[in-house]
């Protein structure tokens, strides 16, 4: 069962830039949150910060009652047992093979005989398409593939909370779109709760049960994916729609009038609520309650012909 | 970077902290005795055959520098105690501590380094595994043990150096040169070259172990870290060098 991170009044500055502050929400047990937010905007720092890589300045971050930015670095290592992380590249050890380096925090962290890491590693592996390519050393395989293996070593310790750090920049859409699918069966399965940092919409329209947005050195909103997609917050429409116009400019934000003026022209004509259709975990996956509910839900929306395509 | 006051204060507390920690992680288990023995080889790999190649140069200087003196002074008999007593004392301990810095040194920071901007030591803390016990610690133990045997290394081959040069190039008198090895030196001398060798090796593992785990700024952060970290070693070494000197002859009682 995944476990619940409530996070309070969060602040993080690197010398006199403030980075984002007053940052509060509750990521909730065993959901899928997604963090949007122009690039730049410290999504990556908000996640090292959440496994205490990063110490904030001001605020909490309460896992299991305990808070993680008051904790001493030795407990700082137990908690973190809880966490998979992918990192960006995947931030697999260098001078390893793929096997070795899934295998790593299991000969690390447990007793378990060679053989049954070897039944561990393989499954988690195959779980994303790995197998066949134990042998092979990170340098010599592509992006997506890092990325897969990070994942399977972020898996492998069984984490109640699995942070994503852009886990679709610099893979094609098809790639995305297959890893995706993988986020969400891997949520049916394992139960787990899950941050994806990321500035794909597309994703962030389909996977999550939550959305947050940061902007401007703050949290816009945070909430339902459903409360986010339907939001009429300006700086939420414009990123969700990728367009120019609106507060967000190409180098800082932009001056309100000139925001004001951008916004006035915009003709949206009928306003199209698109609640894009959530993806479901795939056909071979048992579906836990949570999905369930989910899938009649979609069912009721989309399958009687109500929304708009 | 930005040059301020408290920011090299605030690098030097770092760096003191991390020996610290380095030194209380020491004891915990399981020691890494792979990464330990993979280091010390590739320390020493890369460190053994320059070493050599410097210190018969120095012993060979120094022969040179004495014998003439020695012959003008006709105390031809003591060229060797000379020659031993600079070899031993100062030339081992310096020569071990640039080779050590430079060639393992830089090593260690530039793997760090790109281990830290690559995420690797990020990912690694969490995955509830400290860098200091994982890889610091096993590169300081290392580069210290290397830099003993290379303290012995240096000192056979700089004194059979200076016997080559005094003996073979300027007809000294082999039997002269071997009797008057004792006059000057000492085995403490020995022992106390061992310990400098000993604590110039874990200052340069630690300084290179600090700058590379704090590299920032993508591939020219970690050319800078090694720059630097070459840069600060060598500084503390010389200082550690005249600051155990001064101690030694304070509580070593000399010979002649």
């Amino acid at each position: 069962m995944g476990v619940e991170i409530c996070v309070e009044g969060l602040t993080k500055s690197f010398g006199h830039q403030v980075i984002w502050q007053d940052v509060s929400l509750t990521l909730p047990a065993g959901e899928v949150s997604v963090m949007l937010g122009p690039s730049g905007t410290g999504k990556s720092v908000f996640l090292k910060t959440l496994v205490g890589l990063l110490k904030p300045e001001r605020g909490s971050i309460t896992i299991q009652g305990r808070d993680i930015t008051r904790l001493r670095e030795h407990d700082l290592y137990e908690v973190r047992k809880l966490f998979g992380v992918l990192f960006q590249d995947g931030a697999l050890f260098g001078s390893m093979n793929l096997y070795d380096n899934i295998a790593f925090p299991l000969r690390e962290h447990t007793r378990r005989s060679e053989s049954e890491i070897r039944r561990v590693v393989l499954e988690k592996m195959d779980m994303v398409g790995l197998i066949g390519a134990e042998e092979k050393l990170p340098g010599e395989i592509s992006g997506g593939m890092r990325k897969r293996a990070g994942l399977a070593r972020a898996l492998v310790l069984d984490p109640e909370i699995i942070l994503f750090d852009e886990p679709d920049s610099g893979l094609d859409p098809v790639r995305v779109a297959y890893l995706n699918q993988l986020i969400v069966d891997l949520n049916a399965q394992i139960d787990a709760t899950f941050l994806i940092v990321t500035h794909d919409i597309a994703s962030a329209r389909q996977v999550p049960d939550n959305i947050g947005l940061l902007f401007r050195r703050e949290l816009v909103l945070f909430g339902p994916r459903e409360e986010l997609l339907t939001s009429d917050e300006p700086v939420v429409r414009q990123f969700l729609n990728g367009r120019m116009q609106g507060p967000i400019g190409m180098a800082e934000e932009k001056d309100a009038a000139q925001v004001e003026q951008e916004l006035a022209r915009i003709d949206e004509g009928p306003r199209v609520r698109d609640l894009t259709p959530r993806l479901l975990p795939g056909p071979g996956i048992t579906r836990p309650p949570r999905w369930e509910a989910i899938a009649r839900r979609e069912a009721e929306l989309h399958g009687t012909g109500v929304s708009s395509a | 970077m930005r040059l301020s006051p408290t920011g090299a204060l605030r690098h030097s507390g770092n760096l003191f902290a991390m020996a610290l920690d380095v030194v209380r992680t020491l004891p915990r288990r399981p020691f890494q005795a792979r990464e330990f023995i993979q280091q010390a080889w590739f320390v020493a790999s890369v460190t053994i055959l320059p070493t050599a190649l410097v210190s018969i140069p120095f012993g060979a200087v120094i022969a040179l520098q004495i014998g003439s003196l020695t012959r003008q002074l006709g105390a031809q008999s003591f060229s060797g105690a000379a020659s031993v007593l600079a070899v031993l004392r100062e030339a081992s301990p310096i020569v071990t501590a640039l080779l050590i810095a430079g060639a393992g040194g830089t090593a260690i920071c530039a793997d760090l380094g790109a281990r830290r901007i690559r995420d690797e030591i990020d990912a690694m803390q969490v995955l509830g595994i400290d860098p200091i016990h994982r890889l610091v610690v096993p590169r300081v133990l290392a580069s210290m043990v290397v830099a003993v045997l290379l303290n012995g290394l240096v000192s056979v081959v700089g004194v059979a150096g200076g016997y080559f040069f005094n003996v073979v190039l300027q007809h000294g008198t082999p039997g002269a040169y071997l009797a008057s090895f004792t006059t000057l030196a000492q085995l403490s001398d020995l022992w106390a070259a061992e310990v400098k060798a000993l604590v110039f090796g874990a200052i340069a593992a630690i300084v290179a172990s600090y700058k590379g785990l704090t590299a920032q700024g993508g591939p020219k952060g970690v050319g800078d870290a090694v720059n630097q970290s070459v840069v600060i070693t060598f500084m503390l070494l010389f200082v550690t060098n005249f600051v155990m000197t001064a101690v030694y002859f304070q509580v070593v009682p000399q010979r002649g």
